[in-house]
């Protein structure tokens, strides 16, 4: 059974946490080739809403569907056509940057995996560091590493929260313009973040959440922090 | 190979890998499992007899520094995924979830069977211990034993990944659960130390591991996937 899909629909999403609701009946359309941006302060429900689009956590109410199939159906190989990348980067600080990647690589079943670990060093800029240990890498050197880790499988759906934290100025206009490849490539792109001038750079549609609630959905992606403000509890550009 | 061993495969040469790099828990494993010994050994051992200790004392030392040597196993191992949140990682590959358990147990019971290793000629030797008279049933009873006490501890070490107090829960979760398997562990190897060894008992201890270890295995492979899941 073929787990391609070109369309990612998030119906009447609901998850509660005892008595607190994480989400509150969100619902969302995103199509292939598509950057959506999830903004909001801490607690509005970003992390909630991709850990079960990761299928890593289960809706008290709702459903998710790839291509109009749950996960429930399309099985353990949807998850190979997932990326994730999480603000704890998923990667073990006690192997090396290629031996981080040819792991992942077999895990997920790719063909060569040393080869994909070396074009995947290569984008990250770390092929001269490709031997050595992820712990003596800065946050930088990770973030880079940790986004080429979740693409190793070339996924259709690539789950970002917060990617941009610790990178600089270079390292940030990269992953724009790895975003942007994606984007041609048709991959669906969710990406969770606080730095709203970033965002403008890239997303195609930004949705905002506050309280769990999704509150705004917004094609248009300039002047986002002047229009949120308050709901995205950010200051005025200076 | 099937793709669920496969992941089994990869999982758990990882954990070796890391291991062999490190040694860090094999080291501290079995520095722990070997003073825990040392100092039963003192106690029970009199210095003015013949240096024979009772063989309950001896199989109960040997059972108790397997299971607090397993506990801290447990605990190191599992840490070492929660840096980088990588038990997640694993969770979101498209191999079945159990296999992933499967791979992290194999990892643990390696890791203490190489423990066992070192740990059981020194009971024999402290204790004065025929513990190699029967060396075949010795083996089933540590095999088994250390099978059904790691299904346990590895889904509770998975489980507690992510809570604060895991170091405090997953031994106040463990121990009663496990308690079975070592009681059975230590009537056993009981049993193979009294004059004369009582064979029959031992293979009826050995049965009930494997009955343990059945359940239990069924039961993480069962659950796993979904207590893994938020």
């Amino acid at each position: 059974m073929s787990v391609d899909f070109l369309e990612l629909s998030i119906r009447e999403l609901s998850r509660n946490f005892g008595r607190r609701r994480a989400l509150s009946r969100m619902s969302l359309e995103c199509r292939a080739g598509e950057i959506v941006g999830l903004l909001g302060p801490n607690g509005a429900g970003k992390s909630t809403l991709l850990a079960i689009v990761s299928t890593l956590a289960v809706p008290s109410s709702g459903e998710v569907r790839y291509g109009g199939r749950t996960a429930r159906e399309l099985g353990a190989m949807l998850r190979g056509r997932i990326g994730v990348l999480s603000h704890d980067l998923h990667l073990y600080s006690e192997l090396t940057a290629r031996e981080n990647l040819v792991f992942f690589g077999r895990l997920y079943g790719t063909d060569d995996p040393e080869m994909r670990a070396a074009r995947a060093l290569e984008r990250a800029r770390l092929a001269d560091r490709g031997g050595d240990l992820v712990s003596g890498f800065s946050r930088g050197m990770r973030q880079r590493l940790a986004l080429e880790r979740a693409l190793l499988h070339d996924p259709r759906l690539l789950l970002l929260d917060e990617p941009f934290t610790g990178l600089d100025d270079a390292s940030t206009i990269a992953l724009v313009g790895r975003l942007r490849e994606l984007r041609s490539s048709g991959c669906i792109t969710l990406l969770a973040t606080h730095d709203l001038d970033v965002a403008e750079l890239v997303l195609d549609r930004a949705v905002i959440l506050h309280d769990g609630k999704l509150v705004a959905n917004e094609d248009d992606v300039r002047g986002l922090r002047k229009r949120y403000q308050d709901r995205l509890n950010v200051g005025a550009r200076p | 190979m099937s793709a669920f061993w496969r992941v089994v495969w990869i999982v758990a040469r990882k954990d070796l890998a890391i291991e062999a790099r490190s040694r860090e828990l094999i080291n501290t494993t079995v520095f722990f499992a070997l003073s825990c010994v040392i100092v039963f050994s003192v106690s029970f051992v009199g210095e003015g007899g013949d240096g024979r200790a009772l063989g309950d004392a001896a199989a109960g030392i040997l059972w108790i520094a397997i299971a607090f040597s397993g506990t801290l196993a447990l605990g190191r191992t599992f840490e070492r995924e929660r840096y980088g949140d990588t038990l997640r990682a694993l969770l979101l590959a498209p191999g079945a979830r159990p296999a992933v358990y499967v791979g992290k147990l194999v990892g643990v019971v390696g890791l203490l069977l190489a423990t066992e290793i070192i740990v059981v000629p020194l009971v024999a030797l402290l204790f004065q211990a025929r513990l190699f008279d029967h060396a075949l049933l010795l083996a089933a009873l540590l095999v088994f034993g250390t099978v059904g006490f790691s299904c346990v501890g590895t889904l509770f070490a998975a489980m507690l990944g992510r809570a604060r107090s895991r170091d405090v829960l997953l031994p106040i979760l463990l121990y009663p659960v496990t308690i079975p398997v070592m009681i059975a562990g230590v009537r056993g190897t009981a049993a193979l130390l009294q004059a004369p060894p009582q064979l029959d008992m031992a293979r009826l201890w050995i049965m009930l591991l494997l009955s343990f270890d059945v359940v239990f295995l069924t039961l993480s492979l069962w659950t796993f996937e979904s207590v893994m899941t938020e």
